[in-house]
């Protein structure tokens, strides 16, 4: 079978297709920056032109084939001319994250060996002069800004101009130069090496040759496809292999225009401009969207307020349908129509996607709500799976095959496998080429072939990958059966009555949970259903806020496997703090000790009590104490439902 | 020749004096600073120059004319601008027109060209909205471009009144205390764009400025009052050994400390 990178052109590199577009489409814009107010455009030919001046530069300060560049920046089109030059001259490119600090900078500096560091401006600069000597391989720092730089007089530096002009001096001297160059390259070559935040240890250098990257964003386009009209809004870092996937590989291969915003605070503005058809950002990104606009219509006026009321839920109910593959009525349809007339437009404007086709949301969970939000205004948002040494992406939703709990199905030419251990492995063209100078993580991370993860998941009976968590943190009940507190507890979480979880069960015969209400969201509901309270503790322990959390838990439970359900749970008398070490700084419960703390409440979930007396002293922010005896409901989920 | 120099200066309010007999002198492209305790006249000083008082006895000259008979916007047009302790922008304006209006001195065309959008009137709204959008990128605003003054953070409207005087492409900036009021990140910031604008535009700068730790590193001059008097004028380091000045502004201490 024809490879999906056959269809591109056999034997290609990115400076090789840059070459073709800028034959084929020469006039067209293929990149965009937002600079002194007004969205300043690049066609391809200049695009091209940058790259070959800025290739030769290199070439001219004795960057030759093996060589490494190192690119640290903000995202703007020097950052992908620098790269694809790099590429051109015949070394590879490095991107490294902006806000890194001078250690992080300086490790992966080092360790890929880079000769020469592109730096967008002082800030980046001061951070590589800091440690240059550290980095005795280092010989030129370029910068693109020029700004604040002026007095700077290191021997090491100069600016992009600078090497350009160099550039085309050389052209001038050895025409045809450029040429060769482009034809030298093979796609087997070392494209990028892009290293990896590892949790622990020093960050591994992952090496794409251009086939990885290419293979990849034409497998991904077979089954989610870009046009050359599209508007894409590069803000993500460009040394993330998602980013590199949408505007360096498939913006090569496709044509689409990249769109660079003026600075990081002005993205959300510089995306409504734009329209984007194209979008792929985190979870973040689209839960802070969802509840800006939330927050937003608690704020406007009354009439505003109605409509969204009104039309939202409609939305949802089309979307819940489309989800459950289910046909839409036509009155369902028709209600649709006038919701988005009155409300999705508007609201789709304001948003910046009133353009958008495909938008894709990935590294990590998000909620279903999020999910139902979108859809229901008619924004088609797709979970996605993958990882840097698989070139980015493995698994995505089919626009008409989503759901919620998955990540969807494999792309072309890649299968996907569960190990014996319960690990996600996954094979395709797009396997990287092993970890720059790091052999041994290589052969621990490919077997034959097969790229593992770390990630434990399941596939369901059509096909679709379930992420659960990372191996690592997978516990297992007493029986042997393997669950993810943090899977679980994310889901839990997804309610918003439930503002922190924490699931409990290893070597245990089942699974329990302990659950802090979230006392904004519940208070609230507690008052329009006129029901009274004093304190949190007070509130936390009514038979009502129970059965509201009970209902949440079920339905949690409904979507995982029968023996990995919650069998019972309470609601704790206060909320998990930081400042009690309950909690990471970042939010994350500490599970130990958290379970050394509660052992009253948890051996009162395993024993057969229906409540246990609490009385303890919690200590608060400023130093005071206060004294609290309350009883604590356990609440057995029936079995008939869970089961 | 100094770009401005203010000569024998005195000011009284109904017999009150606020400056009594001072001098100053401004070279081309440096950072002036002008510190004493509260009262000392530095204000007073400021605003002489810029014309909002009218000094009884001595002369100004900016670029050698006497700016004794000019009003404030006279003053301005010559190329003098300034920013205020307590910010004066118009708070219901955005910071674009804020920053447009900074452009008025450099405006050309009338009311009728102006409101038909053709022309020379066209071509010069496109150059006067080019040259503030170079100031919002100088001073890194461009987040805020569109946003209602009012609404933005004290810190933020400093830098916009800071903007806005830049627009007018001045020779020589007065700030009054640009730093007052500001967190630790908003005064490096601010001392970051001072040092800037001297470096990359070659404007003068006369700032009024309470820290010390500011005043020592930016300035190339110093100016100390006390009363309404100079009672000294040097270098940083000049100043920072000058017994007189510990006396006025330390009171017993002998240490001028400097901070950040």
């Amino acid at each position: 079978m024809a490879s999906a990178i056959d269809i591109l052109g056999s034997d290609l590199t990115f400076p090789r297709l840059l070459v073709r577009n800028a034959r084929q489409w020469g006039d067209r814009v293929a990149l965009r920056e937002k600079e002194f107010g007004i969205w300043q455009s690049f066609t391809w030919r200049e695009y091209h032109d940058h790259v070959r001046d800025f290739s030769l530069g290199l070439t001219a300060l004795g960057v030759g084939p093996g060589d490494k560049i190192a690119i640290i920046g903000d995202n703007r089109p020097e950052w992908v001319w620098s790269e694809i030059a790099a590429q051109g001259a015949g070394a590879a490119s490095i991107g490294l994250y902006q806000d890194s600090n001078v250690t992080e900078v300086a490790f992966v500096i080092d360790h890929c060996d880079a000769s020469v560091v592109v730096a967008e401006d002082q800030e980046q600069v001061d951070k590589i002069l800091d440690m240059l000597e550290q980095l005795p391989k280092v010989r030129h720092v370029v910068y693109t800004d020029p700004r604040g730089l002026r007095k700077y007089d290191h021997p090491k530096l100069l600016s992009f101009e600078d090497v350009e002009e160099k550039g085309r001096a050389l052209a001038k001297e050895r025409p045809g130069l450029w040429e060769e160059h482009v034809a030298r390259g093979s796609v087997d070559d070392v494209a990028i090496i892009s290293y990896t935040s590892g949790t622990t240890g020093n960050p591994k250098g992952a090496m794409l040759s251009f086939r990885n990257l290419l293979a990849m964003a034409m497998n991904l386009d077979a089954v989610d496809a870009k046009r050359i009209d599209d508007e894409f809004v590069s803000f993500l870092p460009l040394a993330w292999i998602g980013e590199q996937m949408m505007s360096v590989s498939t913006a090569l291969a496709k044509g689409f225009t990249v769109n660079f915003p003026e600075e990081p605070e002005t993205v959300s503005e510089n995306i409504r401009e734009i329209g984007p058809h194209v979008m792929f950002a985190p979870p973040r990104v689209w839960e802070s969207l969802t509840s800006t606009v939330q927050v937003k219509i608690m704020d406007t006026t009354p009439f505003k307020r109605f409509m969204f009321n009104r039309c939202m839920p409609i939305g949802e109910k089309v979307a819940d349908l489309r989800f459950a593959k289910k046909p839409v009525p036509a009155g369902l349809r028709f209600l649709w129509w006038l919701a988005w007339v009155g409300l999705f437009r508007a609201l789709k404007d304001r948003l910046g996607m009133t353009h958008l086709r495909t938008a894709s949301t990935g590294g990590a969970a998000l909620g279903p709500d999020v999910f139902r939000f979108f859809h229901a205004m008619g924004v088609p948002l797709k979970q996605i799976y993958g990882q840097t040494e698989i070139a980015g992406i493995s698994c995505i939703h089919r626009d008409d095959d989503i759901a919620f709990h998955s990540v969807g199905k494999a792309i072309p030419e890649t299968e996907v496998k569960i190990s014996e251990t319960g690990e996600i492995l996954s094979r395709s063209p797009s396997v990287f080429l092993g970890y720059y100078k790091n052999d041994e993580a290589t052969k621990a991370t490919v077997v034959d072939g097969w790229l593992h993860s770390g990630d434990a998941g399941y596939l369901t009976e059509d096909g679709h990958l379930v992420v659960i968590d990372r191996v690592k943190d997978v516990m297992e009940l007493a029986d042997g059966t393997k669950y993810s507190p943090q899977f679980i507890e994310n889901r839990l979480k997804f309610s918003p009555y439930v503002k922190e979880a924490v699931v409990v069960g290893k070597g245990r015969d089942f699974l329990t949970a302990m659950l802090c209400i979230d006392m904004a969201v519940v208070g609230k509901w507690a008052e329009k259903n006129k029901l009274s309270y004093t304190t949190y503790t007070d509130l936390s322990a009514k038979k009502e806020v129970y059965d509201l959390v009970h209902e949440e838990v079920d339905e949690v439970n409904e979507t995982l496997p029968a023996a990995a359900r919650i069998q019972k749970f309470v609601l704790l008398y206060k909320e998990l703090d930081a400042d009690d070490e309950e909690l990471t700084r970042t939010r994350k419960v500490r599970r130990g000790f958290v379970e050394e703390r509660y052992r009253e409440v948890i051996a009162a979930l395993y024993g057969d009590v229906p409540e246990v007396r609490i009385d303890t002293t919690i200590k608060f922010q400023d130093g005071k104490t206060s004294h609290i005896r309350t009883t604590l409901i356990v609440r057995r989920l029936e079995p008939g439902r869970a089961a | 020749m100094a770009l401005l120099e203010a000569n024998g200066i005195s000011l009284s309010f109904r017999g009150v004096s606020a400056l009594a007999d001072v001098s100053l002198a401004v070279e081309p492209a440096t950072i002036h600073a002008i510190v004493g305790p509260n009262g000392a006249g530095k204000t007073s000083l400021l605003n002489c120059i810029s014309g909002v008082y009218r000094p009884q006895r001595g002369a100004i000259r900016f670029g050698g004319r006497d700016l004794s008979k000019m009003s404030p916007s006279a003053r301005t047009g010559l190329g003098i601008a300034r920013t205020f302790q307590n910010i004066a922008l118009f708070r219901g304006m955005t910071v674009l027109d804020n920053l447009l209006i900074g452009r008025h001195v450099h405006q050309h065309t009338g009311v009728l060209a102006g409101a038909v959008y053709a022309g020379p009137g066209r071509r010069e709204e496109i150059e006067h909205r080019e040259m503030v959008e170079d100031v919002i990128d100088f001073l890194e605003i461009q987040h805020i471009r569109k946003k209602v003054v009012g609404t933005l953070a004290y810190g933020l409207q400093k830098r916009v009144e800071l903007a806005r005087a830049l627009a007018l492409e001045p020779k020589l900036l007065l700030l009054d205390e640009p730093m007052a009021g500001m967190n630790a990140e908003e005064k490096e910031d601010m001392a970051r764009f001072v040092l800037e604008i001297h470096e990359e535009r070659g404007t003068a700068i006369v700032m009024i400025e309470h820290d010390m730790g500011v005043v020592m590193e930016l300035s190339h001059r110093v100016t100390v009052l006390n009363f309404g008097e100079k009672i000294a004028e040097g270098t940083p380091e000049e100043i920072q050994n000058n017994r007189e000045v510990q006396d006025a502004y330390l009171g017993e201490t002998h240490d001028l400390e400097v901070d950040g």
